[in-house]
């Protein structure tokens, strides 16, 4: 075929309209072809995931008393109502230091425990490891409601010295975080290698001291990472910490946020709920930026580590 | 530490002993040195959680104070009654198999949107987000920093009576008057459980996706498949892994959950499991009832939880 006749052809293909089935045809099994299907999905799915908060979030800056519908906005729910208002509701006023004393008391207890156990798990290759691995992992599965009601029948009829209140919810929220610096604090240990502490062992270090100046500023990222995750989570928890709750004092923020949901909640619930979710973000920023400290010139992979979390 | 199949050690090597000889080159750890790590978080596990499981099991296995009506916990199996037992099972066969049978048809709804949805979210950031993927993932992230009171919190202004979301309807002339959708109705809790539980469904599967080699999938078009069957054949078969391990991630939380329905609803025809165990646990001289339920539920979720474990030890198996 000569050159003409192919451009010819080209003109004529062009110049009569494919019919309509060939260029769907066409455009079906075009590979390079934009997805706009799926990014409308994508995006739908982000604004309906989010816009929702939005509201949430304004309607705390409510003026009027309802939860539905904005009607001026303002502090009053925060701080001007004089009685019903977040800062100056006594009960709410109390969960607010509640909430803070549990998250606090949990995150410096489960961090300390949850890396030892992490590092004890990766270096030690018995048949008790595997076991204690399982039972850590079985802590991590199960639905919190299971945790939370045995927690309160051992609480009430076995360990009784732990009376319902502080006390006993920073052993069920410990429980319940275990897991979580142990994941990613092991995780982080598969990439270290142990020729790390062994120079130092070789150079005169003992162990102890190869694992606390070696081993251990190695994982300081992971442990960053295990306080602001274990904080954050012990911030919003109110199914363990519920069933463990004592007095009404004893109730934290979350648990509040919870009871009063039920009925017709003014916006001051917004506002707690708006609070916890301002001081969790702030712990995240700042566990972010001291993670990017401590890990300065690292590659890092972050984002994908937490999704294998 | 992956070990190629077939280069297995030399059988003559003497076995190491556990311990002080395990360790190589020469450097030498104490005796129970690592184990010393672990004791301390495994000592708090055996209190405060196995035996807080085993205080289930002895409660739902005992009898009751007859004066007091508080549970008394027989610890020995060899005495175990199973009286509290063959009433649970009773009931669960009778008056709460409604509950049952609603709580599976929930949650088999709620997980399969999860996947779609799900899935396809995943799918469109993993392979087409393109600049935008940080921003994506960062976005798909947050609701897990986000309480989920406050992520109900938000459903319950929205959907209230007057709520924004009856008013879009009624202009729209969808609805003819503003639908009480807080007041029991199945389809608020199944969107409730989809909008709480889907971003665990996303990360893994996306994690999954993002790993995936592009080659096979170019190789998939250069034999001549259509993007549709490169997906049918290739990806989807590769990712059946991430699918279940999201679907038991997404399952198990909402088999035991009872917030999302007091919350969204809070009528009895909505009731699922977690409320039952929940209302048990607050009603007097029912605490071997609530036993008794967990027991169930924690048979129900035997498979779900013995596929993670089982998953999870192969993965770090094959490191």
């Amino acid at each position: 075929m000569t050159e003409t006749t192919v451009a010819e052809q080209r003109r004529v293909e062009a110049a009569v309209p494919a019919p309509r089935a060939g260029r769907l045809r066409r455009w079906w099994s075009n590979p390079w072809r934009k997805p706009g299907f799926l990014k409308a999905v994508t995006w739908g799915y982000l604004a309906w995931s989010i816009l929702p908060l939005f509201v949430a979030i304004l309607i705390s800056f409510n003026q009027g008393r309802s939860n539905s519908s904005i009607q001026g906005l303002g502090l009053n729910w925060w701080w001007g109502d004089p009685s019903g208002s977040l800062f100056r509701d006594p009960e709410l006023h109390v969960a607010i230091f509640q909430s803070l004393r549990l998250s606090i008391g949990t995150m410096l207890i489960t961090v300390p425990l949850g890396v030892a156990f992490a590092i004890g798990l990766d270096r030690w290759r018995g048949r008790g490891s595997g076991t204690a691995n399982f039972v850590m992992l079985l802590s991590f599965v199960l639905p919190e409601i299971v945790l939370g009601v045995a927690m309160f029948l051992v609480v009430v009829n076995v360990l009784e010295f732990l009376n319902l209140g502080t006390v006993a919810q920073v052993v069920g929220l410990v429980t319940y975080q275990l897991s979580y610096p142990v994941i990613i604090v092991r995780a982080r240990l598969l990439s270290i290698d142990k020729e790390y502490e062994e120079a130092a062992m070789d150079l005169g270090a003992p162990p102890r001291q190869a694992v606390r100046r070696v081993l251990l500023p190695m994982l300081y990222p992971a442990i960053l990472a295990s306080f602001t995750v274990v904080f954050a989570d012990s911030l919003d928890d109110f199914v363990t910490v519920r069933y463990l709750s004592g007095p009404a004092s004893s109730e934290p923020l979350s648990v509040k946020i919870y009871n009063f949901s039920r009925g017709s909640p003014t916006p001051a619930i917004n506002a707690a709920a708006t609070f916890l979710l301002f001081a969790t973000t702030l712990v995240v920023i700042v566990g972010y930026l001291a993670y990017r400290y401590s890990t300065r010139g690292q590659h890092r992979d972050e984002l994908t580590a937490l999704g294998q979390v | 530490m992956s070990r190629p199949a077939g280069s297995a050690a030399p059988a003559r090597v003497p076995k190491l002993r556990r311990g002080r000889d395990a360790q190589t080159n020469g450097v030498h750890y104490p005796r129970w040195y690592w184990q010393s790590f672990a004791a301390p978080a495994i000592a708090w596990l055996l209190v405060f959680f196995l035996l807080p499981l085993y205080t289930v099991l002895s409660i739902a296995f005992g009898t009751v104070d007859p004066i007091l009506r508080t549970p008394v916990p027989v610890w020995q199996p060899w005495w175990w009654t199973t009286a509290h037992v063959a009433e649970g099972l009773d009931k669960t066969f009778g008056l709460f198999q409604t509950v049952y049978l609603r709580t599976f048809g929930y949650v088999l709804v709620a997980s399969a949107i999860c996947l779609v949805l799900g899935y396809a979210v995943a799918y469109y950031v993993a392979r087409y987000a393109g600049r935008r993927k940080t921003l994506l993932l960062v976005l798909l992230i947050s609701p897990l920093w986000i309480s989920y009171l406050m992520r109900m919190l938000a459903w319950i202004n929205l959907l209230q009576p007057d709520g924004y979301v009856n008013r879009v309807l009624t202009f729209l002339q969808i609805v003819p008057e503003p639908v009480g959708w807080l007041e029991g109705r199945g389809i608020t809790v199944i969107l409730g459980l989809v909008y709480g539980y889907i971003p665990y469904m996303i990360l893994p599967v996306y994690a999954f996706l993002d790993r995936i080699d592009v080659n096979l999938l170019e190789s998939g078009r250069d034999l001549g498949a259509n993007p549709l069957s490169t997906f049918l054949r290739v990806t989807l078969p590769l990712s059946r892994p991430a699918i279940l391990a999201g679907l038991v991630i997404v399952s198990l939380p909402m088999f035991g959950d009872y917030f999302t329905n007091t919350l969204l609803s809070g009528s009895p025809s909505t009731t699922m499991i977690g409320n039952l165990i929940d209302d048990s646990i607050y009603t007097a001289g029912q605490q071997p009832e609530a036993a008794v339920l967990i027991l169930i539920l924690m048979l129900l979720l035997l498979i779900p939880i013995g596929y993670y474990l089982r998953s999870t030890a192969r993965t770090a198996a094959a490191r």
